[in-house]
């Protein structure tokens, strides 16, 4: 009943409480102005942990390979890990049912693992917009592995990849052939595909037609990907438990391979950069134009613009000048 | 990173303790609550009294939503509760509904159980119960 201080609650983190743990990620979802200076005292200790992201088509099995990758590498004791399971909210009510637990059972009880649903709420591109921060107390918290399954509903989710160090895409012999997977970007985006439910039939021709299309894109693959990582196509099925070892693997070799490339240590640095980046987008919006019409420091002025029937570019150059201080361009 | 209005929604934990396999009941209430704009965490069938705190402790919620209907709820309701303030948690609303006799809810409640619902109880009544007990709950708590 008797919340405790801030200080307390590093505390209570820095000693392996969950209780804390937790907290911390729904001040981080809360936009709870606290989280600010809890989360630059953590940052320290972040950027240990494998960040690894899974997104793929509904229905692809994402859940249930994510268990399959905790039972694999909790029963192969390496070390926590921490999962960020996203699930979309409703843009109607704003409410969301967040299911993914259901299939996350393997595990339950084992305190080297955390679990953490989170709903989408207000962002786009398959994640929420707290799912870096909770990647990142999870980080601190220990974890060797941090798992971040998307909402898995456009066929676009490419915001996972530029937070996370190798990105599983999960497809199933359902998900449609190798067009729509090369439509929907998954090509540039994948490190590893886990082709799931492969005890169904179509796994191994899904699987011949992605080796067949990454062999063609060779060129982009490998210019989006580390030099020389060529994308592994695995079948797996994890309801029988099938490939999942190999699939395991494959996301470690990943890992592996950006140390020796010294690539590791560059893309947590690119992370910590865009991240700054979006913070600072978003304090600019929320000082120059506020949650509303006319609010802000410049929502006055826009709207003067539009009624005065400024060209939008002008208006936008105007403004864009008055928030570096520059004198009026005529 | 998009809004900026600091937002706090609340979090339900939708459970199934014990062994029956009727969930429909848990499935109307968690989409009713989502209807009204909380965020539900739906546990699925089988869940052991261990098992539902550990799933309250990593999600945080605010409330937790025990659904019953094999009898059984005057042996798991009580774990879960103890269970429950073990862990810390005891700030958590923990309420449920399903076949349980007024009687054995009286019981609960004495126990710190919040509100029990019967069959028949109208969703809406459920979802404004949960959204007034977990705001004059967290209007005693900073954070």
């Amino acid at each position: 009943m008797v919340e405790r201080a801030e200080g307390d609650l590093l505390e209570r983190f820095a000693r392996g409480e969950r209780t804390a743990c937790a907290r911390l990620i729904t001040l981080a979802e809360a936009r709870d102005p606290r989280f600010a200076s809890l989360y630059d005292r953590l940052a320290a200790r972040t950027g240990h942990a494998h960040r690894v992201g899974l997104t793929g088509p509904p229905g692809a099995g994402k859940s249930s390979v994510v268990d399959q990758l905790l039972r694999y590498w909790r029963e192969a004791d390496l070390g926590k890990i921490g999962v960020v399971a996203v699930d979309p909210s409703s843009p109607f009510s704003g409410g969301a049912l967040l299911g993914d637990r259901v299939r996350m059972s393997s595990r339950l009880g084992d305190p080297q693992v955390f679990i953490r649903s989170m709903a989408s709420r207000d962002a786009h591109g398959g994640l929420a917009h707290a799912s870096v921060e909770a990647c990142d107390v999870l980080d601190a918290w220990g974890a060797e592995r941090v798992l971040l399954e998307t909402v898995g509903v456009g066929q676009v989710e490419y915001e996972v990849s530029r937070v996370c160090d190798t990105t599983v895409v999960v497809l199933h012999p359902g998900s449609g052939d190798s067009v729509q997977a090369m439509k929907a970007g998954l090509l540039e985006l994948a490190h590893v595909f886990a082709i799931n439910k492969d005890d169904q039939p179509g796994g191994e021709r899904l699987a011949a037609d992605l080796e067949e299309m990454l062999e063609l894109r060779s060129d982009l693959v490998r210019e989006r990907a580390l030099l020389g990582w060529k994308p592994p196509v695995l079948r797996v099925s994890a309801r029988e438990g099938r490939g999942i070892d190999a699939l395991a693997n494959a996301i470690d070799a990943h890992r592996r391979e950006l140390e020796r490339q010294g690539a590791f240590a560059e893309v947590r640095r690119e992370r910590k950069a865009a991240h700054v980046r979006a913070l600072v987008e978003s304090a600019l919006h929320a000082r120059f134009f506020g949650s509303g019409r006319g609010r802000g420091e410049l929502g006055e002025e826009l709207e003067r613009g539009l009624d005065a029937g400024e060209g939008p570019y002008a208006l936008a150059a105007r403004l864009v000048a008055r928030i570096a201080g520059e004198e009026p361009q005529r | 990173m998009s809004g900026e209005v600091p937002t706090k929604k609340i979090r339900v934990l939708i459970a199934k303790p014990g062994l029956d396999g009727h969930d429909r009941g848990a499935k109307v209430i968690a989409s009713a609550l989502r209807d009204r704009g909380f965020e539900v965490i739906y546990t699925g069938l089988h869940q052991t009294p261990e098992m539902i705190v550990e799933a309250a402790v990593q999600e945080d919620v605010d409330a937790i939503g025990l659904s019953i209907l094999s009898g059984a709820h005057m042996a798991l309701f009580p774990k879960v509760k103890r269970l429950l303030d073990e862990a810390g948690l005891s700030h958590v609303l923990l309420t449920g509904g399903g076949i349980i006799p007024a009687e054995d809810a009286r019981a609960l409640e004495a126990q710190g159980f919040a509100k029990l619902f019967g069959p028949g109880t109208p969703t809406s009544e459920v979802c404004e119960y949960i959204e007034r007990a977990v705001r004059e709950r967290s209007s005693a708590e900073p954070a």
